[in-house]
């Protein structure tokens, strides 16, 4: 057994309101720099949608994430190691521009600088990327958001596979839900794997993965290998980047940007730890329907004593052991059972879990007559399929979503129960497979959710891993060369200094200081 | 006519590869963030699968075969072949593989012209490394035809003297160059002002060749540097 812990998200789906305040300010923290314009490292998606980059989950077109060899062995998709050198040239998976959108805005000095005229001047859109005139927006961020798009496009979502699609494009049997994604931190990246130069590593300490942009040489198999697509090319930089779980935020033992900011308080950050010697059989095993357990498997209860001594023998501190007692997402992924992961069949084991939604029943019409199983509403009536929930979160196992809802439900039935009858219904809950502390636990977590319950974030224990000697007059969060934000060196060279996008006639030229 | 000579093939070749070693190493030390393959194929990649793919390996075995036929000693080679022979292999293996890569560079020559966004978002010295690769390749294709008038192997010969002259540090390597079609003498010049710019350029990536991909273990973990134990210092 190799405990390692890791800093690991759920996001609770019932309450996402698809309010992006998570995904603007990851973009005003992270991505407001020429070259990643088009860059959301969170973005929130409405779903059913083929989503952003189009059609992302579709990895028959994209040749993202591991699979399963004849020999039972662990594969990239997209090709054994000479393969995904062979393809270095130009790779035939890799998303271009127009399948995220390309990125724009609007001459808004235009509306200051205009001449007197008989017409009210109007801010035109240009591109970021060649600066032209763009005559009819195609694309663009949330593009779906609420529906848009007609429902041929959006029924593209492969989600939608072994459901009949077509039911759901009329206008009664309409669904929808948001679906906000970031990067997975997987134990098992296949970007990592996929990495010609092994620029891309996980940290041992908080399971945080990053690219080192010094060692990155712009190959970008980790676009096409990632198949959550969450690793976005900079052309400015000629590197890629991706979410950084906030590491600066993190290891402070603040929540991410993200989770910080939302609104619906539907984030939570928890340690997890896990036997990093198991995590090869357990991405491996046959069937994917079994990976949602295989991941669970690989877990260890933070409580036993075992495990304790084992994490403590790996250097683990005692402040993260504690940190992952109280993890809420060891209560949401292993207590309660609440949290699943997304798309577990893509083998990568991610570490982003996702509470399902529930939904209104199917129809007004068919209010009268809920089906009802036992004490509970079946989810089977409620709008959202759960093939459709199963299909993204399970590889198309309905049982644990089916249960994940099933023990949402019992817990606001109980609480409907106990505030509006005035009666405590342990039936109900011992349905669902819920004691009554559970429950109350569940209430807490889901429906109170406070700050300290949702965010159990042990700080970084840096006075161990470093000579903070050295670290003193560092400046944190920077890109390549030091506090500098261009050297001449940088210039001899051909690097191009970090800047915000502007539209690109006033794109900047950076005035350098003389040294 | 004699000391230019004497400067572009003795004193110049010397310039343009301690620029391309020293400022190699420089970048790579003091601005690693720079040092990139530098691709637009997100941008644009449309052509790139023919584009790209034909030039880099039409390059590549151009590359090869130059250091193999000018670095390989005379006396290591005269045993198997002779020195017309060999000369015939250079001219069907470098047209071969220089056609295959001029296929390739003038698609990549002309999106790095005329796409708008590869052209919006390049740097000059992309479009300048592009065009000498271009000239050079261009030069090296003519030089065939030159080859093709004396099919004894003697000029070529003549070459592999003077680079090897130059690789070992002897003098008089220029003499060898004295008599060359001017041809051969501007395709050796823009080759090493090739090296001389080599640092400064998206060249660099051709260091990075990741080879080391196909023996390391699929995931890398990071370890924080390890604790400094001040009482052992």
């Amino acid at each position: 057994m190799k405990v390692r812990a890791q800093i690991a998200m759920v996001l609770n789906l019932d309450k996402c309101i698809g309010c992006h305040t998570c995904s603007i300010t990851c973009k005003n923290v992270w991505t407001s720099r020429e070259g990643v314009e088009y860059a959301w490292f969170n973005n929130v998606e409405t779903k059913p949608g083929v989503g952003y980059p189009k059609e992302w989950e579709n990895q028959q077109k994209w040749n993202g994430g591991w699979v399963r060899t004849k020999g039972g062995g662990l594969q990239l998709k997209a090709g054994g190691r000479w393969r995904i050198l062979a393809k270095i040239f130009a790779n035939p998976d890799l998303p271009q521009i127009d399948d995220y959108y390309e990125p724009f805005d609007f001459d808004y000095q235009h509306l200051h600088q205009a001449p007197e005229g008989q017409h009210q001047p109007t801010a035109r859109p240009r591109s970021l990327i060649t600066g032209q005139r763009m005559q009819k927006i195609h694309w663009g961020p949330n593009w779906e958001e609420i529906l848009g798009t007609e429902f041929a496009k959006r029924s593209k979502d492969k989600n939608f596979d072994n459901v009949q699609r077509e039911i759901y494009g009329a206008f009664e049997k309409t669904f929808m839900m948001y679906l906000p994604r970031l990067c997975e931190h997987c134990l098992n990246p296949a970007c990592v794997a996929a990495c010609p130069s092994g620029a891309i590593y996980k940290r041992e300490e908080d399971g945080i993965v990053l690219i080192d942009q010094d060692k990155c040489r712009g190959w970008r198999m980790c676009v096409s290998a990632c198949p959550y697509k969450k690793i976005y090319f900079n052309w400015k930089s000629g590197k890629s980047e991706k979410c950084i779980f906030c590491y600066p935020r993190i290891e402070m033992g603040e929540p991410t940007v993200c989770s910080e900011t939302c609104v619906g308080r539907i984030r939570y950050l928890g340690v997890m730890l896990y036997d990093a010697d198991r995590i090869e059989a357990a991405a491996s095993v046959a069937s994917e329907k079994d990976l949602y357990q295989a991941h669970l498997d690989i877990f260890l209860d933070p409580h036993d004593p075992v495990v304790i001594a084992a994490a403590r023998a790996e250097g683990i501190n005692d402040s993260w052991l504690e940190a992952a007692k109280a993890s809420p997402v060891y209560k949401m992924a292993i207590d309660w059972k609440l949290a699943l992961p997304l798309h577990p069949e893509y083998r990568t084991l991610p570490m982003v879990w996702y509470v399902p939604p529930l939904s209104p029943v199917q129809s007004a019409a068919d209010a009268g007559r809920i089906g009802k199983n036992g004490e509970i509403p079946d989810v089977k009536s409620l709008r959202i399929p759960v093939r459709y929930l199963a299909n993204m979160l399970t590889a198309g196992d309905e049982g644990p979503v089916i249960r994940a809802m099933e023990r949402m439900l019992a817990m606001r039935a109980w609480r409907r129960a106990m505030n509006v009858d005035g009666v405590e219904d342990i039936e109900v809950l011992a349905q669902a497979g819920l004691t009554v502390k559970q429950a109350e636990e569940m209430y807490r977590y889901l429906a109170i959710a406070n700050y300290e319950d949702r965010f159990v974030i042990p700080s970084a224990h840096r006075e161990y891993a470093n000579d903070a000697f050295g670290e003193r007059g560092g400046c944190g969060f920077t890109f390549g060369n030091g506090c500098a934000p261009s050297s001449p060196a940088e210039a001899l060279f051909g690097g191009r200094a970090q800047t915000t996008y502007q539209v690109p006639p006033n794109r900047q030229s950076v005035t350098r200081e003389k040294a | 006519m004699n000391h230019l000579n004497t400067f572009l093939f003795q004193f110049y070749p010397y310039i343009a590869l301690s620029v391309f070693v020293i400022g190699s190493w420089m970048r790579f030390d003091h601005d690693a963030y720079t040092w990139r393959a530098g691709s637009s194929q997100m941008l644009s990649g449309k052509w790139m699968r023919l584009g790209s793919n034909w030039f880099h390996v039409g390059v590549i075995a151009i590359l090869a075969g130059h250091f193999v036929g000018l670095l390989t000693p005379h006396f290591v080679y005269e045993h198997f072949i002779s020195s017309s022979q060999k000369q015939l292999l250079a001219m069907v293996v470098g047209g071969v593989f220089g056609i295959v890569c001029l296929v390739g560079m003038t698609i990549l020559l002309l999106r790095r012209m005329f796409n708008a966004r590869v052209r919006a978002t390049g740097s000059g010295r992309d479009l300048l490394v592009l065009v000498l690769l271009y000239a050079q390749l261009l030069l090296g294709l003519a030089s065939i035809f030159v080859s093709s008038g004396h099919m004894d192997g003697a000029q070529m010969v003549m070459l592999g003297e003077w680079a090897q002259h130059i690789v070992t540090f002897r003098g008089g390597a220029a003499e060898f160059m004295l008599t060359a079609h001017w041809i051969f003498k501007a395709h050796v010049t823009l080759g090493l002002t090739l090296f001389l710019i080599f640092p400064f350029t998206r060249l660099v990536h051709i260091w990075s060749i990741p080879l080391g991909y196909l023996r390391r273990p699929y995931q890398v973990v990071r370890k924080r540097q390890s604790a400094v134990d001040y009482a052992r210092r």
